[in-house]
């Protein structure tokens, strides 16, 4: 386990001197800031028209939530595309493979040092929920902050686990990230579509479309079962394909 | 340390090595020489658990390879042929980061003391991508001694480096294989001779002769040589010197200077430098020629040919 801890943290360190992580969070932070803007005018106009005769609905942080997750499809490509390509190409996987350290636990350390990048990004995204729950009384829901923040939480595990996935397969980034881009235009948009045209099993689209488990689901503050074991589900295949590929690249 | 019993490896169609036996022990320095693509990088590959090999087994420090691999990678030191550098580290946290994966307590001072080692404690905070050819050469050899294994695998250590650098490597090298197993691979015949107890020579995959440096030039060269120049003229002196028993195999090289050979131990040149001075000659140089790497390669690859391949 200590080894994880010890490619995670380099990792992570390596995302505070690259250019691609301070763009990716440049971006991210910039969006969710003209969200966040919105918001408060919508909220502030309502309250001026003093609502339909009521008082005007709280506002409502699913906007700022659910365009995170929808950046991380543009952006986690680009923070997933070098982690193992470029060692490859670098040639330093050599020194990891004859290093004493199992495959997994190189891909899993990869993933994790890129998950506790993201977090922290995520942790500098609390300053928008907080200052519009200052903002009135008695405050934003809570619950569905919390249900919300969980569902960014386990979306960003899963999209960079996929995104490690891909990177191990391929020891050109650019291929790794057009196939990673590929793959989460797929999960996010394309896989949903057919379940409105097939007669029956259609569910199966429905239930592999990572929207409905994020959008549908837990930024609207439900918590279902079925929506953590799909997350997990795809951070377990992520990270086991990121490792049989480190693996097959040894037998090649 | 390292005994090897019949590996091979196949990429592909391609037979990389084939069927290779041999043993290196604790205390031993083992040169591994042969041209490019021999199998040189394929063989050290597999030793040190980055690749399994198709056939065969090997253990290292008493480790099975393939089954054992963890257990032979905790002990085995590691440079490969591209030093594999993280550009963006300082050269002291790459040496930190690599101390802490192989568990070392106080990674920070060890990998300083790694530094002092190869001579780059003043360049510790330097970014490894601002660093010279030789001095990366150096951080890689570091980062192999970090958890000083018990065995040393390094795929040419002494390229790149500049003449004052290799005689440090070299040295540092021989110091370390006093008490641990070395093996390192080098087109440099003088290196193999300098720093090596035993040599391999590899060619096309397999290992064409093993001995040690002194015997295996002596026995391919069969015969010694040795080469004379004269101020001026050099007319009429292969016909005096031919006159002497033992000299054989008398011609002119380009330079200008003539060549000859005699046998081992049956030493004529005192005889041939009296000769040339009796003769009205003005002797200006009477060197031996030794047979060069690349020498060695076309009478060993000749012989694999013609299917009269030397024994051990």
């Amino acid at each position: 386990m200590r080894n994880i801890w010890v490619i995670a943290r380099r990792e992570y360190n390596h995302f505070f001197a690259s250019p691609i992580a301070y763009v990716v969070s440049f971006v991210i932070l910039l969006t969710l800031g003209i969200i966040f803007g919105l918001t408060i005018l919508i909220y502030s106009q309502n309250s001026l028209n003093g609502g339909f005769g009521g008082p005007p609905p709280a506002p409502d942080i699913s906007g700022i939530t659910g365009t995170y997750v929808f950046l991380l499809v543009l952006t986690v490509p680009a923070l997933t595309m070098r982690l193992v390509a470029d060692e490859t190409r670098m040639g330093t996987m050599e020194l990891l493979l004859t290093a004493p350290v199992r495959d997994w636990e190189l891909v899993v350390g990869k993933w994790l040092g890129s998950f506790l990048f993201m977090l922290t990004l995520i942790a500098v995204t609390l300053i928008y929920p907080l200052v519009l729950n200052s903002l009135e009384t008695p405050g934003i829901d809570q619950s569905q902050m919390m249900t919300a923040y969980l569902g960014m939480i386990l979306a960003t595990a899963a999209f960079l686990a996929v995104g490690v996935g891909v990177s191990s397969l391929f020891s050109n980034q650019f291929a790794a990230f057009f196939v990673t881009l590929a793959v989460f235009v797929i999960l996010w948009w394309l896989v949903g579509f057919p379940a409105q045209y097939v007669q029956s099993g259609g569910d199966i689209f429905t239930y592999l479309s990572m929207q409905d488990h994020f959008s549908n689901s837990l930024n609207t503050g439900v918590i279902n079962l079925s929506d953590i074991v799909y997350f997990l589900s795809l951070i377990a295949l992520g990270l086991f394909t990121g490792s049989a590929a480190v693996e097959a690249r040894r037998w090649s | 340390m390292i005994r090897v019993e019949g590996l091979t490896k196949d990429y592909g169609e391609r037979r990389a090595i084939s069927n290779l036996n041999f043993e290196a022990k604790q205390g031993e320095i083992v040169g591994f020489l042969g041209p490019n693509g021999a199998g040189k990088t394929t063989t050290m590959r597999i030793l040190t658990g980055y690749m399994p090999p198709t056939e065969g087994t090997a253990t290292v420090a008493g480790y099975d390879i393939l089954s054992e691999s963890l257990e032979v990678r905790k002990r085995v030191g590691y440079l490969p042929e591209t030093v594999p550098l993280y550009t963006d580290m300082t050269a002291f946290e790459y040496l930190k980061f690599m101390a802490d994966l192989r568990k070392i307590p106080n990674s920070a001072d060890r990998a300083f003391e790694v530094l002092e080692m190869v001579g780059l404690d003043k360049r510790a905070e330097s970014h490894i991508g601002n660093l010279s050819k030789g001095m990366k050469q150096r951080v890689g050899l570091a980062q192999a001694l970090i958890h000083s294994p018990e065995v040393l695998i390094l795929d040419e250590p002494t390229i790149g480096l500049d003449p004052a650098q290799v005689v440090e490597v070299r040295n540092l090298i021989r110091e370390i294989g006093k008490q641990r197993t070395v093996m390192l691979s080098t087109h440099v015949l003088s290196e193999a001779q300098q720093v090596c107890d035993r040599v391999l020579i590899i060619n096309k995959g397999k290992i064409v002769a093993e001995d040690t440096p002194e015997n295996l030039q002596a026995r391919l060269v069969g015969s010694e040589r040795a080469a004379l120049r004269v101020r001026g003229d050099a007319d009429g002196l292969s016909k005096l010197i031919g006159k002497i028993k033992g000299v054989q195999n008398i011609h002119t090289a380009p330079d200008g200077s003539v060549e000859f050979q005699f046998a081992p131990g049956q030493d004529v040149r005192p005889e041939v430098a009296k000769a040339v001075i009796n003769g009205g000659y003005e002797l200006l140089e009477l060197r031996p020629v030794g047979m060069s790497l690349e020498e060695i390669f076309l009478e060993l690859t000749r012989e694999d040919n013609t299917g009269r391949r030397k024994e051990k």
